[in-house]
């Protein structure tokens, strides 16, 4: 008897989970952290799909796509999240994305008309310092200029680092080799990954760290601490866009759009300011959590287009080994 | 019987030739100056060193290619004869059988053979809680469980006093009397040959000399046992 | 003697482990891609600078070691214990210690600036050899203590019956021993410096400081270009063993006598002003090292409060991993020693693990895996094999000698009693080796705790390890709190280590 129950209860359990739909998100490590967004996106979302939702982590965005690229079409990820736009033109070279009708009421600084993916997050690169820093500066000229010294990441493995020198060249254009040849002497370091600058800076190795204009939000929300500020540059700061992507053969296409639809509503878009500290891509009705108002706001957006991104990228990165190899 | 076959040893340029039987039973003593080769030839025969040519034959049967543990050889070095992280017993043990899973027999006569050299009661001891004489008597306790025909002796007492040395050279006597085995040993001082050797033979110049009679050996010197005797 | 049987299976396993994915990666890439002017920069820069961290490590390590050696003082074994922290600190834990010495706003600088003396700067070619100084003047230390305390005591007679002066000493009995040693622990800490990435790049100052390891990053991301990848992690191999084959040539000194195993006094040493030597010796290092880890246990205790819960989970996850992995390089290279025993080379294919790149090496795994199975799922087997593979060098180099030494003076009471095969492993080589063994599970287990598992494309989100869950804390702005699971990794690590090399020191038998 004891036997024939447990059986009868083992086929239940297995018709249980036959019965519910897994659907598989790669994102990036920081994403599905217990203190990123990931674990309060699975509970809001399973509450209303019926289904499993399943993160995968890999590294970040640029590692995402190179797991990507190594499992090609025989891939389990029914949806990509965490690109930006500096690898959505790459990523769309796969051939591995589907086009979704998933649209929203963006507010982004730029326009958004891409059919493939999707904006779920956004924000602007800058420098962070303490708020009594004397003397900041207010442009990348008046940074190279100042004895002030700055910790950046090596765009070579970290995605702050290759914004920063998309932000260089997508401001200066010709002169970027020069702003670097300035800035070259205020860089304490470059390291490799965002958590070892941010590290450095926090122990007062240098004077300011690249980072994002939302930064500061952390501090203060998280900890009452409004002793760090953005500087706001007169060219204006570049743009992160963060995009999720359906993946075209994917067994479940109902669910993956369901998702992305849910992505762009106020249940996953009011998780982000203060988890993943960026701008939600569509403002939730509640608006930004308090402190938000606080930030920087720059006078310009910059943005390199996602396909230009690779060549200017290449050519950027030339330039930057140059200078700084001096 | 041991039967060196024109044998040929070739160590960094030095040569030595040994060519003779030694019968079942008798105790030989090796003597000679240092550097003569004495303890290469006893390496040699327990396997430890293969020689250029020739043979080794125990009773007749070829054992010039087998590894030292097959060979019906107990031998004692100069130093380094017990493993001093294994007990007393284990050191013993391991003559009898080397994965020293011993049945009641065997134990027993590990505890006999303890008794015989003197150290019943210290089984479980390491060996560097022992004397030296003590340690010398737990590798004869070896020998003697190990029941091997051929015993040799590479000056294994050489750091005892000689009370205590010629005390371990009567056990040795006493032991091989009880085994009935072959004993060839290495040695410096006459006396010691004279104890329990009942033939001797000179290494000397690169040949060792076929086993003569020691009391006879030491009556009539030749002339390369003269030199080395210094008389 | 032992047949080397097992010894060649498990190197041909390591060789298969290395260059299986390596194969897999070229034919995925469709041949290698020749790495272009700035590639060879980044070759230059690893050689010189893993070239300079191994030579100070080395030349630094002699004093040190000798002091330690012939000195006796209560504490000598917290000490020596401690001093082996760094080099299984996380990296990046490390280096916020090191930094908050020798840094801009560091302790240093700080007192120069008082002093009205000019700061000095950390950030350069000489900042990167001091950080691996700081990681690997311990492991160096340990290797000649270990060479120290097997010249046997009766040689340090012989000498003060003599009445030999120190320096006599030095050169009649210590220096050959130095010289036996110094290739060995050369081409250890050479290649670990080799593949050095994230210390090389943080403290190098910039794409100066550009490693072969950061090459690959870049051939990886930022050109997808797996051929040019595999290509630079061959270079990276090849380069190491070369330097391997050099240094084993050359560490063929003579061996040591027996000698049974007492404390070593020493004769020659008594002097006063060697008595202070020695003394400034260990202060000087334990200063170096520990000031530092004083600092991270400090802003480890702030932060200790702020931990959540999360983090102890993820030391439970690194705990077996750890435990896992340090039987399997125990396993593969007491298998690699026996057999290293007969052939001297087989040891470097031991060293190759830890010059692997390791993005090289899971782009490879993950490819072989992939179309079969869920990479998460083997993510604890591959992971503990990938910490395996990287503390076999250093448990070989430990164990090797003490074999060596068993063979050499008991070898032949061995042979003649017939112990063979599995009765000579266990009545002679895996007693003798106790000390080597626990030391070198000591060093695998907390090697394997602080390890990253960098092979992160078999992550498995669920069970993060805890310098995983570190690193997640810090890219969550929760600096304290990661400063809090440093600490909890230190000691963890320590503690393991502390275990396994007390498990391996037991009672003294002589």
């Amino acid at each position: 008897m004891k036997y024939l129950a447990f059986a009868t209860g083992l086929f239940a359990a297995t018709a249980a989970v036959a019965e519910t739909p897994v659907l598989t998100i790669y994102t990036y490590e920081s994403f599905v952290s217990d203190w990123g967004p990931g674990p309060a996106v699975e509970k809001a979302f399973e509450e209303t799909c019926g289904c499993d939702l399943q993160f995968v982590g890999a590294g970040d965005g640029a590692a995402l796509l190179g797991r990507l690229k190594l499992e090609g079409k025989r891939t389990k990820a029914d949806i990509v999240l965490g690109l930006d736009t500096n690898l959505t033109a790459a990523a769309l070279e796969t051939g591995l994305f589907a086009e979704t009708a998933v649209s929203a009421d963006y507010d982004l600084p730029v326009a958004w008309n891409d059919p493939v993916f999707v904006p779920y997050d956004w924000g602007y690169f800058a420098f962070v310092q303490n708020a009594d820093l004397a003397n900041a500066p207010t442009d990348f000229k008046a940074l190279a200029d100042s004895d002030l010294k700055i910790v950046i990441q090596d765009p070579r493995s970290s995605t702050p680092g290759l914004g920063l020198l998309m932000w260089v060249k997508a401001a200066y254009g010709d002169e970027a080799p020069a702003i670097w040849e300035g800035l070259s002497d205020n860089i304490v370091t470059v390291t490799k990954g965002w958590s070892e600058a941010y590290g450095l800076f926090l122990e007062g190795e240098a004077d300011m760290v690249l980072s994002y204009t939302t930064s500061p939000a952390y501090h203060l929300i998280a900890e009452s601490d409004a002793s760090k500020t953005a500087a706001k540059f007169s060219e204006g700061h570049y743009m992160q866009i963060e995009v999720a992507g359906k993946i075209a053969n994917t067994d479940q296409p109902e669910l993956a759009d369901k998702f992305l639809q849910f992505m762009v509503t106020d249940a996953f878009q009011s998780i982000i300011p203060t988890t993943n500290w960026m701008y939600p891509a569509v403002t939730p009705e509640a608006g930004l959590p308090e402190g938000f108002e606080t930030l920087i706001q720059p006078e310009k957006a910059l943005i390199v287009p996602a396909d230009q991104a690779d060549a200017v990228r290449d050519a950027a990165l030339a330039e930057w080994l140059e200078a700084l190899s001096k | 019987m041991l039967t060196l076959e024109k044998l040929q040893i070739v160590l960094d340029g030095f040569t030595l030739d040994a060519d003779f039987q030694l019968e079942q039973g008798r105790n030989l003593a090796l003597i000679g100056p240092s550097g003569a080769g004495k303890s290469t030839l006893l390496n040699v025969i327990a396997g430890f060193l293969p020689p250029a040519s020739g043979r080794v034959l125990w009773r007749g049967e070829d054992i010039t290619a087998l590894a030292p543990g097959k060979r019906p050889i107990s031998m004692l070095f100069q130093d380094n004869n017990l493993f001093p992280h294994l007990t007393v017993a284990q050191n013993i043990g391991l003559g009898i059988r080397p994965d020293l899973k011993l049945n009641a027999a065997e134990r027993e006569a590990l505890n006999d053979a303890l008794t015989r050299v003197g150290l019943a009661g210290m089984a479980e001891r390491k060996p560097g809680q022992l004397s030296g004489g003590q340690q010398s008597r737990v590798a004869l306790a070896r020998v003697l469980v190990q029941r091997k025909p051929l015993v040799l002796l590479d000056e294994p007492f050489s750091a005892l006093g000689p009370a205590l040395k010629h005390d371990m050279l009567r056990l040795v006597g006493d032991l091989m009397q009880e085994i009935g085995g072959t004993l060839i040993m290495v040695s410096h001082e006459p006396e010691d040959a004279q104890m329990i050797a009942d033939v001797t033979s000179v290494v000397a110049q690169g040949t060792v000399t076929a086993p003569k009679p020691t009391a006879a050996l030491f009556e009539n010197p030749p002339r390369v046992l003269r030199d080395y005797l210094g008389s | 003697m032992i047949r080397g049987g097992p010894g060649y299976a498990a190197a041909a396993f390591v060789l298969l482990f290395i260059f299986g994915p390596l194969i897999v990666v070229f034919a995925r890439a469709g041949g290698g891609t020749l790495p272009g002017p700035a590639d060879w920069a980044a070759v230059r820069f690893s050689v010189t600078q893993a070239t300079l961290s191994a030579l100070f490590s080395v030349i630094l390590a002699i004093p040190v070691s000798r002091a330690l050696a012939r000195r006796k003082f209560p504490g000598r074994n917290m000490l020596i214990t401690l001093l082996g922290a760094p080099f299984i600190l996380p990296v990046i834990v490390a280096v916020l210690g090191l930094l908050a010495v020798f840094g801009r706003s560091g302790i240093l600088n700080s007192l120069l600036d008082w002093a009205g003396l000019p700061t000095v700067q950390i950030y350069g070619l000489h900042g990167v050899v001091l950080a691996h100084i700081f990681f690997n003047l311990p492991l160096a230390t340990r290797i000649f203590l270990q060479a120290w305390q097997q010249i046997p005591a009766e040689r340090f007679r012989l000498a003060a019956s003599l009445n030999m002066s120190a320096g006599q000493v030095l050169r009649r009995l210590e220096i050959p021993m130095i010289r036996a040693t110094a290739p060995g622990a050369f081409i250890v800490i050479f290649a670990i410096c080799l593949s050095s990435f994230t210390v090389a790049l943080t403290l190098g100052g910039g794409p100066r400081a550009t490693t072969v390891e950061l090459a690959i990053y870049q051939a990886f991301r930022f050109d997808f270009d797996l051929g040019r990848a595999a290509v630079l992690a061959v270079i990276q191999t090849v380069l190491a063993g070369i330097v391997a084959l050099f240094a084993l040539k050359y560490s063929r000194g003579e061996g040591f006598g027996a000698g049974l195993d007492r404390v070593v006094r020493r004769w020659d040493a008594q002097s006063a002003g060697l008595r202070i030597t020695d003394a400034a010796v260990m202060i000087l290092t334990a200063l170096f090292l520990l000031l530092p880890l004083v600092l991270v246990v400090i802003n480890g205790i702030n932060g200790w409060a702020k931990m959540p819960d999360q983090v102890f989970t993820a030391l439970w996850v690194s705990l077996v991993i750890s435990l896992f992995s340090t039987a399997l390089a125990l396993v593969l290279a007491l298998a690699i020693a026996l057999a290293a025993l007969h052939r001297g080379w087989v040891e470097v294919i031991g060293l190759l693990g830890i010059v692997s790149s390791p993005l090289v090496l899971g782009t490879g795994l993950f490819l072989i895996v992939h179309p079969y199975a869920d990479p998460a799922r083997l993510a604890f087997v591959v992971t503990g094999l990938v910490n395996a593979l990287t503390a076999l060098p250093f448990v070989l180099r430990v164990l090797i000698p003490s074999l060596r030494g068993s063979e050499k003076n008991f070898g032949r009471l061995a042979d003649m009693l017939g112990l063979t095969g599995w009765a000579r492993l266990r009545f002679l080589l895996l007693p003798r080796a106790r000390r080597a063994l626990g030391f070198s599970a000591g060093l695998a287990a907390a090697f394997s705790m602080g390890d990253l598992g960098v092979i992160t494309l078999f992550a498995d989100p669920g069970s993060a390890t805890l310098p995983l869950q570190m690193y997640r804390l810090m890219g969550a702005f929760r600096m304290e709190a990661a400063a809090g699971a440093g600490l909890l990794l230190l000691v963890s690590s320590l503690g393991l280590f502390w275990i396994f090399d007390k498990m391996g020191r037991g009672d003294v038998d002589a």
